[in-house]
């Protein structure tokens, strides 16, 4: 295992948010002011305000169906939010679409894992890459020698951030047949490949085995001091979040019932209630 | 034996494709130089093209862009009609046949992408079963407009009218090219086997090109999964309505092609059986499968030719093989005897083949 990761401290900023230390003299890379959704009658999420830092690995926890995807699904513009406003790099993204809140920056993962089955490792990058590499549909068609040129570069891009997973070997696999860990991992690099800079992850340790895990808490690290970008991340996996998250948020009801460091949640009595529940006679 | 990479297997089965339409390519030259092909066939020579192109075209939306048309013969008619008033109108303009022909397959092709264009913008808001519907409604829709359409063109240039001939108010000289329900009676055959075979070629250039580049691999994302797709930043609507376009100048020309091919030809040619014709030979071929369209094109189009005396139970035999070929690839049984049959072919669909 890696040495043990030192976390920076933390400090609060002017809308009752906290993000790392060493982001404070930049302007947040997300803002979220008041945002909430309604389905029908359902208050799914309400008044949730965030504010993460342009380097930091922020958490989203809270027990099932609290609202978490759905708020992915809010920064990511799958669904339109009822009310309140989210700013990226101080650009309000209302009315923009799922593609072009991307095209400013956010890239995600998916909690059920949905790449491109029947396209290879390497092509499901290659999609990532889609607005890095460009060139119009007839350069492809009649290969005038721009389709060539960045064709390579994407190639070798791909295989570049492939080899940060060590899954070089496997870019001509079918996305399909890796095993589930590789495909969260891959995912991850899709993500990587639109050059976000927030990337989202949706629950990236499921169905991984303790040492994945490990790894996995060494990568997210790495990959947000190679690219300096701010990584949020839902996750049920405690020792995860609690080992390299900065500043966690919980969520119980579509509300926000807690923010700070991982030692300020853990001793949060309204966290410990939301999971375990009211101590009897209390 | 050495792993080849994916780009090289890639890259040797489009060899396969282009060498495999050539040969033919040769072969039926050959046979028809030597005159060892009946009249029958040698009639069918062109329409084999232009159907291997529709097939072609149609699997760009269908399998490539995972979106059911049923409305495909549609843009092969406007090709087709405005192939010949093109062609027509220019006869004097261009009297060398050859270029002649290019140049109404290029107008078919373009004026069918315009009508891509018109109909993939709302229809593409649609999905699954409700855009295969409104291709179809599109499809009778352009069908119906050919029918009552009347054109003619005199020394003042075109004249167009849904009335009748009478209302074309054509000059002296003037000539009435598309009569309504009577269709084109007076064309012009210049149509030749050769044009059909590069037609063929560039229409399997295109696709495969197509596949292999940025814009088709963000096709074949959203066809995997939109969601997804759009999460990386692919403009959904831009792509579907670029497959859909391309598609259609693809059978545009194939249109004015098969046009170019007869003397005569009504707007109801062009049916929603002939749309289920090529159709079935995607099916058949394999969605997303080139190659498979081609082979499929070439065969379902000459059995029936073969079969003359069965000729009548043609769309009954289509039926059938449509509904054995579903059954087929659907029903494990069915699968592993056909892998039994074919022991070397891989698992799953060949994406570019």
């Amino acid at each position: 295992m890696a040495k043990k990761y030192e976390k920076p401290k933390m400090v609060p900023v002017p809308s009752h948010s906290i993000i790392p230390e060493r982001d404070i003299d930049k302007s947040p890379i997300l803002e979220c002011q008041h945002l909430g959704i309604d389905f029908g009658g359902l208050r799914a999420v309400d008044d949730f305000n965030l504010t993460i830092g342009r380097t930091e690995i922020a958490g989203l926890i809270g027990p099932n169906g609290a609202g978490k995807t759905t708020v992915f699904n809010l920064l990511t513009k799958v669904y339109q939010p009822t009310r309140g406003t989210i700013m990226l790099d101080g650009i309000d993204t209302a009315g923009k679409t799922t593609a072009q809140i991307n095209r400013m920056g956010i890239a995600r993962t998916f909690q059920n894992i949905r790449l491109f089955t029947n396209l290879s490792v390497e092509d499901n990058v290659k999609i990532g890459l889609h607005n890095q590499e460009p060139y119009s549909m007839l350069t492809g068609i009649f290969r005038l020698p721009k389709y060539w040129r960045q064709e390579r570069a994407a190639h070798e891009r791909a295989l570049e951030l492939l080899s940060i997973f060590d899954m070089q070997d496997m870019a001509d696999a079918k996305a399909g047949s890796l095993p589930y860990g590789a495909q969260r991992r891959l995912e991850i690099v899709r993500a990587l490949a639109t050059n976000p800079s927030l990337m989202l992850l949706d629950e990236p340790a499921a169905g991984m085995n303790p040492s994945e895990t490990a790894e996995l808490m060494d990568n997210i690290i790495k990959i947000r001091d190679t690219f300096r970008i701010a990584i949020m991340l839902i996750e049920h996996d405690m020792n995860l979040v609690m080992g390299v998250c900065e500043g966690i948020c919980v969520l119980n009801f579509g509300q926000i019932i807690a923010k700070g460091t991982a030692e300020e949640i853990q001793s949060n009595p309204a966290v410990i209630e939301a999971y375990l529940g009211k101590k009897k006679g209390a | 034996m050495k792993k080849l990479s994916a780009n090289r297997r890639r890259f040797i089965n489009n060899c396969v494709t282009y060498g495999m339409v050539i040969a033919a390519f040769i072969v039926m030259q050959v046979l028809n130089g030597a005159g060892m092909l009946s009249p029958s066939l040698q009639g069918q020579l062109v329409p084999i093209c232009a159907y291997i192109t529709m097939a072609i075209s149609l699997n760009i939306v269908v399998g490539v862009s995972g979106e059911l048309s049923l409305g495909h013969a549609g843009f092969m008619s406007v090709g087709a009609f405005s192939g010949i008033i093109a062609s027509l109108s220019m006869q004097e303009m261009i009297p060398f046949a050859p270029l002649r022909l290019a140049v109404a397959m290029v107008i078919g092709a373009a004026c069918a992408g315009v009508a891509g264009v018109i109909i993939g913008v709302p229809v593409l808001r649609l999905r699954g079963d409700y855009l295969a519907i409104v291709t179809l409604a599109f499809g009778e829709i352009i069908r119906n407009i050919v029918n009552i359409l009347y054109v003619g063109i005199d020394v003042n240039g075109l004249h167009f009218s849904i009335k009748n001939e009478a209302a074309l108010n054509l000059a002296e000289g003037g000539m009435s090219i598309l009569k309504g329900p009577m269709g084109v009676t007076t064309n012009v055959k210049i149509a030749t086997f050769t044009a059909g075979f590069i037609l063929v070629l560039i229409a399997i250039t295109v696709a495969l090109n197509l596949i292999n580049s940025r814009s088709g691999r963000a096709i074949m994302a959203l066809r995997d999964n939109r969601i997804a797709a759009e999460s990386v930043g692919i403009n959904a609507t831009k792509y579907k309505l670029m497959a859909f376009v391309t598609s259609a100048v693809l059978a545009g020309a194939a249109g004015a092609l098969y046009a170019m091919n007869y003397v005569s030809l009504a707007g109801k040619k062009f049916d929603f059986n002939t749309s289920i014709l090529i159709l079935v030979y995607v099916v058949l071929g394999g969605l997303g499968n080139i190659r498979g369209s081609i082979i499929a094109a070439a065969l379902l189009y000459i059995l029936p030719e073969m079969l003359r005396s069965m000729y009548e139970y043609r769309m009954l035999i289509y039926a059938v093989v449509l509904i054995l070929i579903m059954i087929a690839t659907n029903n494990p049984r069915m699968k592993a005897i056909f892998a039994r049959i074919l022991p070397h072919k891989k698992e799953g669909g060949d994406e570019n083949g």
